[in-house]
């Protein structure tokens, strides 16, 4: 008999509530799928809440010039020519669609003079293409999608983290959950499985994200036989808060950037200027009049400003800045907007920043400079899904939104992500419900592998003594922060890499006090053993990657290397290890790759 | 660094549970927050409570300090004497999951009945609706919300004559008054006010406003503005006259 759980079954189950996940869900019930929103916190919590700057979409709203092919060509350059270029396209000629879906769904977007949608320029972005609210746009978008989806009556099961996805005859077809408020187990047998669980920030030490991203679906969908790719690829954003220790890690929106601010290093001196890379040679203001120029308003007869240059290549600028011996008190850059805007704009524009930074720091951004560093953001990595479909290698299982790999290649563009979601989402949750519909009944889950899954789960508390999940968290956020950070070396993947072993063995002791209620010790303990999944991945892809390209940079290879660009690291699993290949991607079609020649 | 005193109410119910003290070093710019995710890796590895953004964006991780409401993430300790022991207790207003965490449930369900968006046709081709700045100013302030339902949790209504089941409260004042306010929206929330939500049971003493760590005016700008709105559909006397004498509401 083993240990009783609670059954549901459902045609679609989505895990994850941020934008991927909500967007799909409604998608799937749109279809006519009986849906479950399956969420690891409260509904509406879901990191796409802490989204600033906006959402990456060719309206053409303050530049008619704009369109699918130019956001096409920026997302394909700004992921330095990895991407998946079928994804690239599908996001630019989407996302104008899915924005104004939003708007029609209750979005309050800011507006321009005329009364339509406003938007805001961005790193890597040719045109200003963020639409936006203040600098709250995840938050809007989650109350949108949250709304929506209430309101269609899908079944939302909050507080519940999923621990495995069975497969029975090469299909996804359910998942096995537990319930965070009693620990007691669930089962959910489903047609087809979509996964928009998020990204794995949370196993280094500074870092934007919280203790969700955990890499949940990168573990769950390795474990299922599915495919990832791009796990070395890890977004740095320049710009995190460095001073006081406790707030080390929390995002300062690129929209600082946008809106004016500059970098100045602890001499003064706006160092971005003479770190505009080969690739975008020519494309930025070269001088400071010129950049006072464009945020003065004039985009047109003037360009845009070397901070908004893409976010690994001013991370590495700030890194570089204090190797040389000129960062900052607390070894960082500085970011200025006191002195290009007004007091009045910067809270009208800015007004989360401005809130954060006083509460926070105890610092007036209206009358000082911020004192900023990188910290980890984003996982450009994944699974592999199909472009059209987003179902994985995996029949019957789905991914979308930053769990998902291709769109962005090896650096995201700021705002690519928001758009990311509810393009892929959408499509997601139509795949999903499609390939529903070709099954009459969800397969049987075998008991046997329900009681095997619940059984690892609860391991931990037959350890009478033993580890702390949280130390052995916490060594491994110190080995991913040192080893496997923004700059990596052979001789430091291979210390993570058995370092990370190690800490395996650490993970199979670790015991748990108290009981199954509502206890954050177990939950440590259980998301522990996805944690150490996706630092092997990240550590193992990055040391088969002998170059440097957008966010994984190596020390020993410098320099990028044209034969790696469209070979992709392809990570499997084999028993109860992970197998890695190279894998080279299909060329650009003749048509997309004019567009990145010649230009749109 | 320096050793700081905490109470932290530990247990499953507010019958039963009690108090139990805890020691902390404390170093610069540590929010409350920081010091009981300290004590959980340290002390108390199953001591329950929510989080996520630790930046004052997702609204998870309300609670009572010293007894008043407070998002933990963005409570500084240097707010206090450094003598002065810090007490953390979960939201007075909501039934106790374990330890910290609340049982926020009913704000869920009372968001489900809301009347939901009810848009016009758009006014460009391709979607988009005309709105102005200005215009959309004044319910984007209410989207401001990050639901941490510390407004709920200061209500007297609920806090302290827990009438959950007849006054929806002022977060959801706030989430009405988003479409209610929406330039691009027709629907009329009047009676769901009135008759679901108990509107008239707010007597504005605006403690609502003042625990909202999102600075919405929550009474002035949302509450007053409905409560007007819903006098003016049942308590207007030409109104009443005429429903008197043709017997229609």
């Amino acid at each position: 008999m083993g240990i009783d759980c609670q059954r549901h079954e459902f045609d679609v189950i989505v895990i994850g509530a941020g934008g991927a996940g909500l967007r799909a869900a409604i998608e799937a019930s749109a279809q006519g799928a009986k849906t479950a929103l399956i969420c690891k916190s409260l509904l509406g919590k879901a990191h796409t809440v802490m989204a600033e700057g906006g959402a990456a979409a060719a309206l053409g709203n303050m530049r008619a010039e704009d369109n699918w092919r130019v956001h096409f060509r920026d997302t394909m350059r700004g992921g330095k020519m990895h991407g998946n270029w079928r994804m690239a396209q599908i996001h630019a000629q989407e996302a104008p669609d899915r924005i104004r879906e939003l708007e029609q769904w209750g979005a309050l977007f800011d507006r321009t003079h005329i009364g339509r949608i406003h938007q805001r320029p961005f790193g890597g972005h040719t045109y200003d293409r963020l639409a936006h609210v203040g600098d709250r746009t995840g938050l809007e978008m989650i109350r949108v999608l949250q709304d929506k989806g209430v309101h269609m009556g899908i079944e939302v099961f909050m507080e519940a983290t999923v621990i495995d996805i069975p497969v029975v005859d090469g299909r996804a077809a359910g998942a096995i959950a537990y319930w965070r408020e009693t620990g007691r187990f669930l089962l959910f047998s489903a047609k087809a499985v979509v996964l928009a669980t998020g990204g794995i920030g949370k196993a280094w030490q500074i870092t934007s994200n919280s203790w969700e991203y955990t890499g949940d679906g990168h573990a769950l969908a390795l474990r299922a036989g599915a495919e990832l790719i791009d796990m070395e690829f890890v977004q740095f954003h320049p710009t995190g808060m460095i001073w006081p220790p406790s707030v080390k890690g929390i995002l300062v929106t690129e929209g600082v950037r946008g809106e004016g601010g500059i970098l100045k290093n602890s001499e003064g001196e706006r160092f971005m200027f003479r770190c505009v890379p080969e690739m975008f040679k020519g494309e930025y203001a070269e001088t400071e009049e010129e950049a006072d120029a464009w945020v003065a308003g004039d985009h047109v007869n003037y360009r845009r400003p070397p901070e908004l240059l893409t976010r690994d290549v001013v991370a590495k600028a700030i890194m570089r800045e204090n190797e040389e011996g000129r960062g900052s008190e607390h070894g960082g850059a500085y970011l200025d907007i006191a002195s290009k805007r007004s007091a009045e704009d910067i809270r009208r524009k800015l007004p989360s920043m401005h809130h954060q930074f006083m509460e926070l720091a105890g610092v007036d951004i209206t009358r000082e400079p911020m004192e900023v560093g990188p910290t980890t953001h984003y996982v450009m990595g994944g699974i592999k899904v199909d472009p059209e479909t987003e179902e994985t290698t995996c029949p019957g299982l789905f991914a979308a939104g930053e769990v998902a790999a291709g769109l962005h290649g090896a650096n995201r563009l700021g705002g690519n992500s928001l758009s990311d979601l509810i393009v892929f989402g959408r499509r997601a949750g139509l795949g999903a419900a499609e390939s529903a519909k070709a099954l009459a009944k969800a397969p049987a889950i075998p008991e046997e592998r329900v009681q095997v899954a619940i059984a690892e789960a609860l391991r931990p508390f037959d350890n009478p003594s033993g580890e702390n999940a949280f130390e052995v968290q916490a060594a491994l956020q110190a080995l991913m922060q040192s080893k496997c950070s923004i700059v990596r070396d052979q001789a430091g993947l291979e210390e993570a890499i058995s370092g990370i072993a190690a800490l395996r063995e650490r993970a199979r002791r670790v015991s748990v006090q108290g009981n199954r209620e509502y206890n954050p010790g177990w939950n440590t303990a259980v998301d522990l053993r996805s944690q150490l999944d996706i630092a092997e991945m990240c550590a193992r892809a990055a040391l088969m990657r002998t170059e440097s390209r957008g966010g994984h940079t190596r020390l020993d290879h410098p320099d990028s290397d044209p034969a790696q660009e469209r070979i992709e690291n392809v990570i499997t699993r084999d028993g109860d290890a992970m197998r890695l290949e190279s894998r080279k991607q299909p060329d650009l079609p003749e048509d997309l790759a004019k567009i990145i020649r010649e230009g749109a | 660094m320096a050793l700081r005193k905490f109470r932290i109410f530990r247990g499953d119910s507010r019958e039963t549970g009690e108090l139990v003290e805890f020691e902390v070093e404390c170093g610069e710019g540590m929010v409350v927050l920081d010091a009981v995710h300290r004590i959980q890796a340290e002390q108390a590895p199953d001591l329950a409570c929510r989080w996520n953004c630790k930046a004052g964006k997702c609204g998870s991780c309300g609670a009572d300090v010293n007894g008043k409401p407070k998002l933990m993430c963005m409570t500084r300790l240097s707010d206090y004497p450094e003598d002065e022991v810090i007490t953390i207790t979960p939201m007075r207003a909501f039934p106790v999951i374990r330890d910290l965490a609340t049982d926020v449930s009913i704000n869920y369900e009372n968001n489900r009945r809301l009347p939901h968006f009810q848009p016009r046709p758009a006014d460009f081709e391709d979607g988009e609706f005309r709105m102005y700045q200005w215009e959309v100013e004044r319910p984007q302030e209410f989207r401001k919300c990050i639901e941490c339902f510390l407004c709920q949790n200061v209500c007297h209504v609920l806090r302290t004559h827990d009438k959950h089941q007849e006054f929806i409260g002022p977060a959801f004042f706030v989430r009405t008054a988003v479409y209610e306010m929406h330039p691009a929206d027709v629907g009329d929330r009047r009676e769901h006010l009135k008759e679901h939500g108990g509107i008239g049971l707010c007597n504005i003493t605006k403690c609502c406003t003042e625990v909202c760590p999102e600075k919405i005016k929550i009474t002035d700008n949302a509450i007053i503005p409905l409560k007007e709105r819903v006098a003016d559909k049942y308590y207007d006397p030409l109104r009443w006259l005429l429903r008197k004498l043709t017997g229609r509401g």
